[in-house]
């Protein structure tokens, strides 16, 4: 740790050092660029970063990769340079061989500011590229960095643009590193600088979305006219925003939807179709969450090739671990309690106990990290919906696995079977029905069903033995709200709780969200004990 | 799976209660101790008070086995006053109420010395009158919320002075962050930090327009529409934050839930202080990269003390992959301060130690000096890290020296004029410097 007022006068020295080179930055050779990076500040470093960009220095782009890659020394005393490749280190400036004493020298820290700064300035070597795709993803972070500093790279850029996506886009990250630059207002007379701001509002104000709000909302002390352009800009944002975030709520509605129906789906099978209160169903999705696991590490290290999809490799794992395991919970506890409700909940709790405490010895009692697929990760923008793929791919799992399901029940015979023993045991039985195999049958598919609800779930929530915990009670009220015995009931029940938990969060906050919605379930429940989809027949005893 | 094998050695020592078996296999792993005569005679008994199972075995178990290391070590150094330690180990199961009976077997049935134990704030409460029933001693090696100070219980980890206040100053001078989001989860910790927070924000001139505060329930996973209200907030043109009091296992969803919606550490940080090493540990890391999060140790950091207790933590786990956090280096400050006041004192009588631990001083591991206060907390450096790609924590900034903690806030106006002071003459854990009394109960 330096002493303090050494520590200042190099913060005070840095502060110079970067408004000297931003003031001169427009006549492009500066004495050295590179001098603001030796300073121990990181806002002196990340001011520094862009102006060495801007002034076309040979060596910058190297200087600037290496800083971001936290490969970059500076002499402890002194304003010497260093970057390191491997255990070799080249002069900074010159790239020639150096061999620094390690003892004299330290890394160039690099913080949130700086790396922000990196970015921003690494897109701007991006924008000569010859492939528009860079190109145009430099201009995107230019539009995020929206440096001031950079605004002589991006005129140049435009010059030469021919492409008209990167040009539009180039605009959009030309208006918001002007509208970034300060003191304008100090300039009131001079009308074509004013046209020209309020020219690049109406820019963002038609790019539209948060970032651009973001700017525009930032903007203070501008003519009196600009600032005019930017209320109008920042309602015509508004608007559209709030219009978007109503498409957006029933998306996240759909999608929580998605994921209680996936998690209910193996419920409404053994509680539903068989009348058994299984309490050990969440942890068979553990166990689905696990066996997800298990496959991504045997397929990394047996076949890294295949990693990417190895996600696709464990759905049919799971659901056949977890089938297996609900076939040996049905022949070995629950055969021998039908008919007694209580004692199955306290033997299935018990069972559920002694599940996840077998996961806890076998695995560790921390979280395992199971890795998300880039192919699922990040978000489609359309319009103003930010539509997450991870969420949107678990959406369009729970309706193939709803698909899949249906037509097991209806088109094949063990759904006419389990159907037949769910609604007559005796009578099934009498027709040369073998009861005993169909339940266990049923039961090995509900659970498997629940192993699938497992490998959705590890992409979105934590892999640890209590992951069932969370998800055992709504599953119980999406069935019995959606009707018991009723696929399709299920579905409702789910997509209805979704969308009210998510239209009541943002307006009563996470908790109380959920207590209203517990509230009114039960008042639901009260009115109408079979949920809203009840099974109607004489098989059904009421 | 790496945690397995360690699983097996960790219920290998949890058995070891025999001072000559814990000393014969952890010789060879004392390298360059002097060669120790065997402890004999009537063992000293320490208290272990960690969940083994249940929601916080996550975080407890490896507190519970750092304790098994730190005794086993002491014991091969030839133990306490020439005596055996023995370690009682109880499973209080993530319980709250299990806790206080636990504690209450440890204290009056094992008559142990001294107790480690608790992790979260309410198993803390929950044991808090037990101990000052029976008199008992607590080490408490987590951060936590302060406003609370009990003879009987020594707090190894930060107050908010040593955690909080440190990362919101950060955030505001190297970062221009000037909105704040103050995410936790519902419940004493997070709700108290949050309180102390937005009274120091107010100080700072920071307008209530400029703060959103929002909680969450234990284990959230669905975070699409908080992040996306956390988004619109950073939308006004100010640099916003999240100041991030969320219980460990929520934080997994959370952070992916951020990077899914695209936003980066540069657009808007999170700085959180209940993540550590062990909860990175089990999530993929790369879209967290350049998140913050404030605590007084980090693995990371390169002291030869840290490097010997890593070492030395690999060996006794016989795992290489396992992480070391603040709450273990707490424990081993706090047990070392326990062994020291033993020894100065040659008794293991409650109330003497008590008295004789105001003022201890033990070599932290990063390279400072702990002194223990008057109010049973820590002087505690202060450190700030990003996260790294690999897990661990880049130091971006740390505070020149140790900071001691105030166990009550002066940001919050009923605590204002209070203060904790065990030695004498005032011996008081609430003390009105104002009219000059103790408030009354001993604590909060």
């Amino acid at each position: 740790m330096p002493d303090i007022p050494a520590w200042l006068r190099r913060v005070a020295a840095g502060l110079v050092v970067a408004c000297c080179l931003l003031g001169a930055s427009a006549s492009a050779q500066v004495p050295d660029p590179f001098a603001g990076l030796s300073q121990t500040s990181f806002n002196a470093v990340a001011a520094s970063v862009t102006t060495l960009a801007a002034s076309g220095a040979p060596r910058a782009q190297a200087v600037i990769t290496a800083l971001g890659e936290r490969r970059l020394y500076a002499a402890r005393t002194g304003d010497a340079l260093y970057i390191r490749n491997g255990s070799d280190y080249v002069d900074a400036r010159s790239g020639a061989p150096a061999r620094p004493d390690p003892d004299t020298i330290r890394s160039v820290r690099v913080n949130n500011r700086i790396r922000e700064a990196v970015a921003g300035a690494l897109a701007l070597f991006g924008l000569t590229s010859s492939d528009p795709a860079i190109r145009l993803r430099s201009a995107d972070a230019a539009y995020d960095s929206h440096d001031p500093a950079a605004l002589p790279v991006l005129d140049r850029a435009l010059a030469h643009e021919a492409d008209a996506g990167v040009v539009h886009r180039l605009r959009e990250a030309r208006a918001a590193a002007l509208l970034s630059a300060p003191g304008q207002a100090g300039k009131p007379g001079d009308a074509g600088a004013v046209q020209e701001r309020i020219d690049a509002v109406r820019i963002l104000a038609a790019s539209g979305g948060l970032p651009a709000r973001a700017i525009l909302a930032g903007l203070h002390d501008q003519p009196a006219a600009v600032q005019a352009a930017v209320a109008q800009a920042l309602s015509s944002i508004d608007l559209r925003l709030r219009l978007w975030s109503v498409a957006q709520d029933l998306f996240y509605g759909l999608s929580l939807g998605s994921v209680l129906l996936l998690a209910a789906m193996g419920l409404a099978i053994t509680f539903g179709v068989m009348g058994v209160i299984n309490m050990a169903h969440g942890e068979v999705m553990m166990i689905g969450a696990y066996t997800t696991w298990m496959v991504q590490q045997a397929v990394a290290a047996a076949m890294p090739a295949l990693a990417p999809v190895s996600i696709l490799l464990a759905i049919p794992a799971a659901f056949l671990v977890c089938g297996a395991i609900g076939v040996a919970i049905e022949r070995g506890l629950i055969r021998f309690l039908y008919g007694r409700p209580l004692e199955t909940l306290l033997a299935t709790w018990g069972l559920s106990l002694v599940l996840q405490q077998a996961i806890r010895s076998l695995f560790g009692p921390t979280n395992i990290s199971v890795v998300t697929p880039g192919w699922l990760s990040g978000s489609l923008h359309w319009g103003g919906l930010v539509i997450t793929l991870n969420r949107l791919a678990i959406m369009i799992f729970a309706v193939l696995v709803m698909g899949a399901l249906s037509l097991v029940l209806r088109r094949t015979s063990l759904g006419l079977e389990m159907r037949a023993v769910t609604q007559n045991r005796r009578m099934a039985a009498l027709m040369g029905i073998r009861t005993p195999r169909v339940d266990a049958l049923t039961f090995g598919l509900g659970s498997g069903v629940a192993g699938l609800a497992g490998v959705a779930i590890s992409q979105i929530d934590n892999v640890s033995p209590n992951l069932g915990q969370g998800y055992i009670i709504d599953s119980f009220m999406v069935v019995v709200f959606g009707g018991v015995g009723n696929l399709w009931g299920t579905l409702a029940g789910a997509t209805t709780l979704g969308i009210a938990n998510k239209i009541l969060e943002p307006v009563a906050g996470a908790v109380l969200g959920k207590i209203v919605v517990l509230v009114l379930l039960i008042l639901f429940i009260q009115r109408r004990p079979r949920g809203m989809f009840p099974l109607k027949g004489r098989g059904v005893e009421s | 799976m790496t945690r397995d094998s360690s699983g097996l050695t960790r219920r290998a020592f949890g058995h070891l209660g025999l001072a000559a078996g814990s000393t014969a296999l952890m010789a060879p792993m004392i390298s360059g101790g002097r060669a120790a005569a065997a402890p004999s005679g009537e063992p000293i008994k320490v208290g272990i008070l960690h969940s083994l199972s249940g929601t916080m075995a996550i975080s407890e178990t490896t507190l519970k086995d750092v304790m098994l290391m730190l005794i086993a070590e002491q014991n091969a150094k030839g133990g306490l006053l020439g005596r055996p330690l023995v370690p009682v180990v109880v499973d209080p199961a993530s319980n709250w109420p299990l806790f206080a009976e636990k504690a209450r077997q440890l204290l009056s049935v094992d008559k142990v010395s001294a107790v480690f134990g608790c992790w979260t704030s309410v198993s803390r409460k929950s044991v808090l009158p037990v101990f000052e029933e029976l008199n008992g001693i607590l080490f408490y090696p987590v951060q936590y919320e302060g406003q609370e100070c009990s003879r009987n219980v020594f707090y190894t980890g930060a107050a908010p002075n040593q955690q909080a206040i440190p990362a919101v100053d950060y955030l505001m001078s190297e970062e221009k962050v000037q909105r704040w989001v103050l995410a936790g989860t519902d419940y004493v910790y997070p709700r108290t930090t949050n309180q102390i927070l937005q009274a120091y924000l107010a100080t700072k001139g920071v307008a209530p327009a400029d703060i959103m505060v929002n909680y969450t329930p234990f284990g959230q996973s669905d975070w699409q529409n908080i992040v996306a209200s956390i988004k619109n907030f950073g939308s006004s043109g100010k640099k916003t934050a999240v100041v991030s009091t969320i219980n460990g296992d929520a934080n997994v969803p959370f952070y992916k839930e951020l990077g899914n919606q695209g936003i980066k550490a540069t657009d808007i940080p999170v700085v959180a202080f209940s993540v550590g090493e062990e909860e990175l540990a089990g999530m993929d890391t790369h879209p967290l990269v350049g998140q913050l999060a404030a605590w007084n140790y980090f693995e990371s950091i390169d002291t030869p003390a840290n490097k010997a207790f890593i070492e030395s933590w690999h060996k006794f786990t016989g795992n290489s992959k396992r992480t070391t956090n603040d709450p273990m280096e707490a424990h081993y400050i706090g047990f070392n301060m326990w062994v020291q006041a033993v020894e100065k004192t040659k008794s293991v009588d409650h109330d003497t130690i008590i008295d004789a631990m105001i003022g201890i001083r033990q070599p932290n591991l990063t390279g400072s000096i702990a002194t223990l206060l008057p109010n049973h907390h820590l002087t505690k450096p202060v450190f700030i890290g990003e996260i790294q790609d690999d897990g661990q924590f880049n130091v971006v900034w740390n505070s020149p020296a140790p900071i001691p903690a105030q166990a009550w806030s002066p940001y919050v106006a009923e605590t204002r004029n209070l203060i904790g002071d065990w030695s004498k003459p005032i011996s008081c854990g609430n003390f009105n410097t104002v009219t000059k009394s103790c408030v009354g109960q001993r604590h909060a």
